[in-house]
């Protein structure tokens, strides 16, 4: 019993691991700037800042435990944004019609990743490179090459609005998809199907498993999220750029990385992923508060990605 | 001072978490003997061998080799120094042919210029055909290595830590998948390994070979030492009492159960070359019992008759009733379970615990709306590990953390949750250790007992012998012939296995 004991306490402390990281950067920051990072409203801003690759970041997650990956959300966001600017110009459709197309617009790319990925046994990362590349050329045909303006006030509202005068909408989308995903990840059948063929595809195959039809809900639920996360974007800046989303498949999968998933599937908890999301916001708007130069924000960044799996490596091999 | 040991490990301390595997274990080892490492599953030979391969970092005690003290980092140094291991789970590089796997980390250089230099493929390849003729075994040093069978793998794997030219050679389990045949080729080579002065220590649980070719026996039990001693004087019933601590009476524990309707029948079953023909039927209470060499087809006939592959003719009848099954959902549906022969590979997730691993297959009803109860997850795991006897610290435990058998355990468990009717056993006691393996003979029992129909495949004679009502002789992907209970004896059997052999 001493066994069990002390194991779960390492698997806890590992699972801490990143919660204590994400404090201790959040009190050096706080710290640096006690003024500027930490008003209440800056939090809320690292929330929102958060959110979108939040979102993007959920999908990730289920494609990365599954055992694949995804590199086509970055485009998707801009397709989606485009499609949802093009209808959402005053006078026009309503409101619904922007929003449906742009989700989607998303989830029949993620449909067509795993038609790619499940049934022609085509290997993740070379698919949805080719479809990264298809919609972004996509995005850049529909919008004609610049990015598409003039959108209804109801439009910009979806994600320039705040609940109860305080709390910006993109929050509340993020909390409420982050929650919905966790509990579909954790307490359902087809988030144990996704567990069970990034453990094992051969195992979760003879077990009955429908493999393919898994791999096809994971990269079309992919989609879906990226659509939305490029209907909200469009609605944030006001406009559908074809060239925006510009490797946000980069910023997801380093939050899910951070966040501990494994690349090679099969294990990862969705709390992870939040945090992963959230150290990258913060880390991004503290240095900004701090006057640090966007070109090393991106050697910092680099540097926590890379040490966040090296801890995690280390702490498995301790196992 | 020169000793008679080419190898002591002296009062070797291991701890893990806090729990000690192996207390002040010794092992002296002379050269040209046959030292067999015995005990069941997590009695620590594997730690043992581990820490002498420098794979595991040891707490205390020493280690000896010619006289020197000597502490290996890696198994790089223990390759060096003449120390070289077969593991049970073996690591070729698939996509390389079988001279490069041989010579992997010592190649043949045209012009030796560091990681620049150019291989020699064909000397390689030269020397690879020579060592193999030598040994007299026949495998094309061209072929990749993802074209062998695992016996053949098996073997080019030996014969690379021949190559190597050890002085002591670990054979963690060499026999657990490779055929009579290819068995006495192995034995020729210990054999003449040993006239070389080679010391072999030699892991297995397969107590006919331990007795044939050990010189002396090492017992460990829960990481202690119980006996080092001549094999000549111990014998099986005393191994298998010190390595279980207590006396296993009536090793096969057969139920006789008087068997009911034909639950089971399969009809003229073809796949293309890898089975041809294939008819039998099974009852309700019955256990059949699959015998063959290895790459007899036996394997690929039960993963055909479950969906996993297709046949290309034939027809499977349940209850009467023609059924077509095309994935492992039908089958399932069907009330077939199938243990696969791997259960690494096919059996497990490894990056699971034990809870969800045995909720993988029968999760459906254990959920409404397609979210999972958990408390009746939880409860049917729990009871599944107390029906199975399964030795685990919690259900929470990841399943890499249990023995081989306590594994197996698991994947019975996976499927037994289904409630199946047909339960197809694919080697379901390989590489476990005596006391999991008498756990599984009792629960087969009690499963044909409640009106189970069982098929199991082995290639242990003995364990087909103790359990089987019927036993089918596959050879060569065609059915053979079918032993009665009064009909089974090693030469029926052997004699219908290698039917096609000569050809």
């Amino acid at each position: 019993m001493r066994e069990k004991k002390q194991n779960n306490n390492l698997n806890s402390f590992k699972e801490l691991g990143i919660f204590f990281a994400f404090i201790i950067i959040l009190a050096v920051l706080m710290i640096l700037s006690p003024k500027a990072f930490a008003r209440p409203a800056n939090l809320i801003n690292i929330l929102k800042q958060a959110s979108i690759n939040g979102i993007l970041a959920a999908g990730m997650m289920y494609v990365i435990i599954s055992g694949g990956i995804d590199l086509s959300v970055g485009s998707i966001v801009a397709l989606s944004g485009v499609i949802a600017a093009s209808f959402a110009h005053p006078g026009e459709y309503p409101l619904i019609v922007p929003i449906l197309l742009a989700v989607l617009a998303g989830s029949v790319v993620g449909l067509i990743n795993g038609i790619g990925v499940a049934y022609g046994n085509i290997p993740p990362f070379i698919v949805t490179l080719g479809t990264m590349t298809i919609v972004r050329g996509v995005a850049l045909i529909a919008a004609r090459g610049q990015p598409v303006f003039n959108v209804t006030k109801e439009f910009e509202k979806i994600s320039g609005g705040f609940i109860f005068g305080t709390i910006p909408n993109l929050v509340v989308y993020f909390v409420v998809i982050t929650l919905v995903l966790a509990f579909v990840l954790t307490r359902t059948v087809f988030g144990r199907r996704v567990y069970a063929i990034g453990g094992n595809e051969t195992a979760a195959k003879v077990s009955g498993i429908n493999v393919e039809k898994i791999k096809l809900l994971v990269y079309t639920l992919c989609g879906f999220l990226a659509g939305i996360a490029g209907l909200l974007l469009a609605s944030r800046i006001i406009s559908g750029n074809p060239t925006s989303g510009q490797s946000y498949e980069l910023d997801a999968i380093a939050a899910v990385i951070i966040g501990g998933v494994s690349m090679s599937g099969g294990s990862g908890k969705w709390y992870g992923t939040v945090i992963g999301a959230l150290m990258i916001a913060v880390i991004s708007n503290g240095l900004d508060i701090l006057n640090v130069s966007s070109h090393f924000q991106l050697i910092i960044k680099g540097l926590i990605i890379i040490v966040a799996v090296l801890v995690d490596i280390k702490g498995k091999a301790k196992k | 001072m020169k000793s008679d040991y080419v190898l002591e490990m002296k009062h070797i301390e291991k701890s893990f978490f806090g729990v000690k595997i192996l207390n002040a274990v010794d092992l002296q080892v002379k050269p040209g003997e046959v030292h067999a490492l015995i005990g069941e599953n997590g009695a620590g030979k594997s730690s043992l061998m581990k820490i002498l391969m420098g794979i595991y970092e040891l707490d205390a005690g020493e280690i000896i080799l010619n006289g020197e003290k000597v502490k290996f980092h890696n198994p790089k140094e223990a390759l060096d120094h003449g120390v070289s291991m077969i593991h049970q789970e073996l690591t070729p590089v698939l996509d390389m042919e079988v001279a490069e796997n041989i010579f992997l980390g010592r190649e043949i250089k045209h012009v030796n210029a560091g990681l620049m230099s150019l291989v020699d493929k064909k000397e390689q390849r030269e020397q690879t055909a020579s060592l193999f003729s030598k040994l007299g075994i026949d495998i094309n040093p061209k072929l990749l290595m993802r074209d062998l069978s695992v016996a053949q793998i098996q073997l080019v794997e030996i014969v690379k830590a021949i190559s190597l030219s050890a002085k002591i050679v670990i054979m963690d389990e060499p026999t657990s998948a490779i055929t009579d045949k290819e068995i006495e080729t192995l034995f020729e080579q210990i054999t003449r390994l040993k006239n070389e002065g080679v010391a072999i220590i030699y892991i297995s649980h397969k107590m006919d070979e331990i007795f044939r070719i050990a010189d002396r026996i090492t017992v460990l039990r829960d990481g202690h030492l119980i006996c080092t001693d001549d094999a000549n004087k111990l014998n099986k019933d005393q191994l298998i009492m010190m390595m279980v601590g207590r006396e296993i009476t009536e090793f096969f524990p057969k139920q006789t159960v008087e068997p009911d309707d034909v639950v089971l029948e399969v009809k003229n079953f073809c796949q293309k070359k890898k089975f041809q023909d294939i008819n039998f039927s099974l009852r309700a209470g019955e256990i059949v019992g699959v015998a063959g060499l290895v790459g007899a087809g036996r394997s690929e006939l039960v993963e055909c008759i479950f969906g996993i592959t297709h046949p290309t003719s034939g027809e499977i009848y349940l209850r009467g009733n023609k059924v077509n099954i095309r994935h492992p959902k039908d089958a399932i549906q069907n009330k077939i379970a199938l243990v696969t022969e791997d259960r690494k590979y096919t059996g497990l997730n490894l990056k699971a615990t034990v809870e969800h691993n045995i909720s993988l297959v029968g999760i459906n009803n254990l959920a409404n709306y397609g979210v999972i109860n958990r408390k009746n997850e939880a409860a049917a795991a729990e009871e599944q590990i107390e029906k199975m006897k399964i030795k685990v610290f919690s259900r929470k435990s990841m399943i890499t953390s249990l023995s081989g058998g306590n594994q197996q355990k698991v994947v019975l468990s996976k499927w037994l949750l289904t409630e199946p009717d047909i339960i197809i056993l694919d080697e379901p006691t390989r590489g476990i250790d005596v006391g999991a393996k008498r756990d599984i003979y009792l629960f087969m029992g009690e499963l044909a007992k409640a009106g189970k129909a069982i098929l199991m495949i082995s290639s242990e004679i003995p364990e087909l012998m103790g359990l089987s009502d019927r036993i089918l002789v596959i050879a060569a992907g065609r059915l053979t012939g079918e032993l009665k209970r009064n009909e089974f004896s090693q030469e029926n059997i052997m004699r219908l296995a290698s039917k096609f052999e000569a050809n």
